[in-house]
């Protein structure tokens, strides 16, 4: 054998210089939630020890995102193959700035939950493992937005599918097991129209490797067959992302689960659809994008009042803030169906915002309840007598996803507003503004009637009743520790926005202009 | 060889949207379990059907001497099929459970999480 081996040229086939120590970052966010899911499973009845191993791999998993933004942001993009096998024959994993982006913003979220959980998550959650099911979730989540692979991609959203049901289901009541059946075969159905799509699309450019992909189907350009793959992946994408005539699952699951688990829901899995729509119809298939383009914004328009009148017309707040997470969709969305880079840059500094202030507000939420008792704005109030910074928080929240000044969510609407105009799109620019006016509405009912009202429906203007004395477990630091973490974000990216503009840009960038992204797969051939 | 398992595909699929169109929940998973292997048949026919030779390199060689079948696409079905078969247990116990929770199986008349004659929000200030 030894004979044989020195007459191939192995170089061929594998890269043969070792990988350097810091690409490895590109696979410790994975690396990382899987060892902490394994320990937190193996501690499941150590319902004291497993919050703080989820906290620790969590710190961990932040600061792992951390390091792989900086080294993107200072390298370029960051290519790992599985077993050295050169691409595409080799599995890729390709961080970029979008990629990264999103990978470090939601492990920041899934560290707020774990630190929020320790409180609200009572032992038998525990020992049903809500932390393992969390840190499992976390590895389908950044394995979506790291891998290169499209097959790849697939099996990373089935993995945060399936911790993704462990946690709806946790608690076992009949509401959870009502919304479960309806979400979980709502989103069988949508990874199924993406694996055909796939198949599909491998018939047509024989790869899988995004890269790849990315060089082949613009060689092809928009043949018939394409065209479809194209709008199943849209179809597939819009499902898990709860784009409008394909939504009803949201509102029918994210408000049965416990509070602390549709905070991580509303934060992550429908931007997880949004982010592989931006991979694949501006990387993959810009074509398919610029030919679906009306239809992307038509769908991106009715998505964004769909979600707010149905939030408007909601008493539950859990539901009425799922409602929000459609509007939401929505406008990043419309910085698909615009399409030029500042408009992509507005989507993704969107979907940043939206999974802080979608799982802030789930968790404040959570502290109404624990306040007054009651998620129905009809039995809500007095809210701000009883707590005055709280109410302070929720306004601020509440601005924030209404995209007032100054907070987050303003600047990613500016950029996607102003792109808009410029490309001549003015009905994407009204639907957005008006959004926002209707968002603040909605908003301004929870205010009013949770908060400003002396008390539950009926009671009389200015008289104050007095509330049940709250469980000191749900208002203690264990939660305004997590949700302070995320104001401060929040308010941060307020009022220093120039970092994510810039990081924004670039993720946008290395979509529409993927150079650096083949380069970083294929080497510095690639013209 | 590709047209007549494309018709086969074709009808799995007809069949499987079929049974996803029902009310009962039980024709809803069958439905998804013929998805699923509907779906396994297309990615088999996507990577070209060649029964000749099988994807093995000869003892002596290192690359194999002609063309042979395209062993990826059974690597990504053997994925899926395990994706899916992990994914029906827990849908049939899933629906089991809510069966036994909600005493139906008639999607119309699930609505525990959604019901019909839900509290309007409040109308005035």
């Amino acid at each position: 054998m030894a004979a044989a081996d020195t007459a191939v040229d192995l170089s061929q086939a594998m890269r043969l210089e070792p990988v350097l120590p810091g690409d490895w970052l590109v696979v410790a966010p994975l690396l990382l939630t899987i060892l902490g899911g394994a320990l937190c499973l193996i501690t499941r009845k150590n319902t004291e020890a497993q919050p703080k191993v989820a906290i620790i791999f969590l710190t961990l998993l932040v600061l792992s995102c951390a390091g792989l933004l900086a080294r993107v942001l200072d390298k370029g993009v960051v290519t790992m193959v599985a077993g050295s096998w050169l691409p595409p024959f080799g599995i890729a994993f390709t961080a970029d700035a979008l990629g990264a982006t999103l990978a470090l913003t939601s492990s920041l979220v899934a560290l707020a939950v774990a630190v929020y959980g320790a409180s609200d998550v009572d032992r038998s959650g525990r020992r049903y493992g809500f932390y393992p099911f969390l840190l499992l979730l976390m590895t389908g989540v950044c394995g979506a937005f790291l891998t290169g692979d499209i097959f790849n991609l697939y099996v990373w959203f089935e993995v945060l599918l399936i911790s993704s049901f462990g946690l709806l289901v946790l608690g076992n009541e009949r509401a959870q097991l009502d919304g479960a059946v309806k979400y979980a075969i709502l989103n069988i159905i949508a990874t199924t129209l993406f694996l055909i799509a796939t198949g599909l699309l491998y018939g047509i450019v024989g790869t899988l490797n995004m890269a790849d992909i990315a060089i082949k189907a613009r060689g092809i350009g928009m043949d018939g067959p394409l065209t479809t793959v194209a709008v199943l992946y849209f179809l597939a994408f819009a499902m898990k992302a709860a784009a409008f005539p394909v939504n009803f699952w949201l509102p029918a699951s994210y408000h049965t689960p416990r509070i602390v688990v549709s905070a991580v829901f509303a934060g992550l899995l429908t931007k997880v659809g949004v982010y592989a729509l931006l991979r694949i119809f501006v990387l993959l298939m810009p074509d398919a994008r610029a030919a679906l383009a009306d239809l992307i914004a038509l769908v991106a328009i009715l998505t964004m009042l769909t979600g707010v009148f149905g939030a408007l017309a909601q008493t539950d707040i859990r539901r009425l803030l799922g409602y929000l997470v459609i509007s939401g969709i929505g406008s990043m969305l419309a910085g698909l169906a615009i399409g030029t880079t500042p408009a992509l840059a507005g989507a993704i500094f969107y979907a940043v915002h939206s999974i802080l202030v979608m799982t802030a507000l789930y968790m404040a939420a959570g502290v109404m309840r624990a306040l007054g008792g009651s998620f129905s704005l009809r039995e809500l109030g007095g809210l701000y007598g009883a707590n005055p910074a709280f109410a302070a928080v929720f306004l601020m929240l509440g601005f924030a996803v209404a995209g007032l000044p100054p907070f987050s969510g303003f600047w990613p609407k500016v950029l996607l507003v102003d792109a808009a105009l410029v490309g001549g799109h003015g009905w994407i620019a009204a639907a957005i503004l008006i959004t926002g006016l209707l968002t603040t509405i909605a908003i301004g009912r929870v205010w009013v009637f949770a908060f400003w009202r002396g008390g539950a429906e009926g009671t009389p203007d200015g008289y104050e009743k007095a509330l049940a004395v709250p469980d000191p477990k749900i208002t203690g630091a264990g939660i305004w520790l997590p949700i302070g973490l995320l104001l401060g974000l929040i308010v941060l990216l307020g009022i220093q926005p120039e970092f994510m503009m810039q990081v924004a840009g670039r993720g946008a960038a290395s979509l529409g202009e993927p150079l650096g992204y083949l380069r970083s797969v294929f080497g510095d051939a690639i013209q | 060889m590709e047209a007549t398992v494309s018709v086969l595909i074709g009808l799995f699929f007809a069949v499987a949207i079929y049974l996803l169109m029902s009310r009962q929940l039980v024709r809803i998973l069958l439905g998804i379990a013929i998805l699923g292997n509907a779906v396994n048949l297309l990615i088999f026919t996507s990577g070209r059907l060649l029964r000749e030779v099988p994807p093995i390199i000869p003892e002596a060689l290192q690359v194999p001497a002609e063309t042979i079948a395209n062993p990826l696409p059974q690597a990504l079905i053997l994925t899926a099929i395990v994706i899916s078969f992990s994914f029906l247990a827990f849908l049939l116990v899933l629906a089991f459970r809510a069966y036994q929770e909600l005493g139906t199986d008639d999607t119309n008349e699930m609505r525990v999480a959604e019901p019909t004659g839900d509290v309007r929000p409040p109308q005035g200030y």
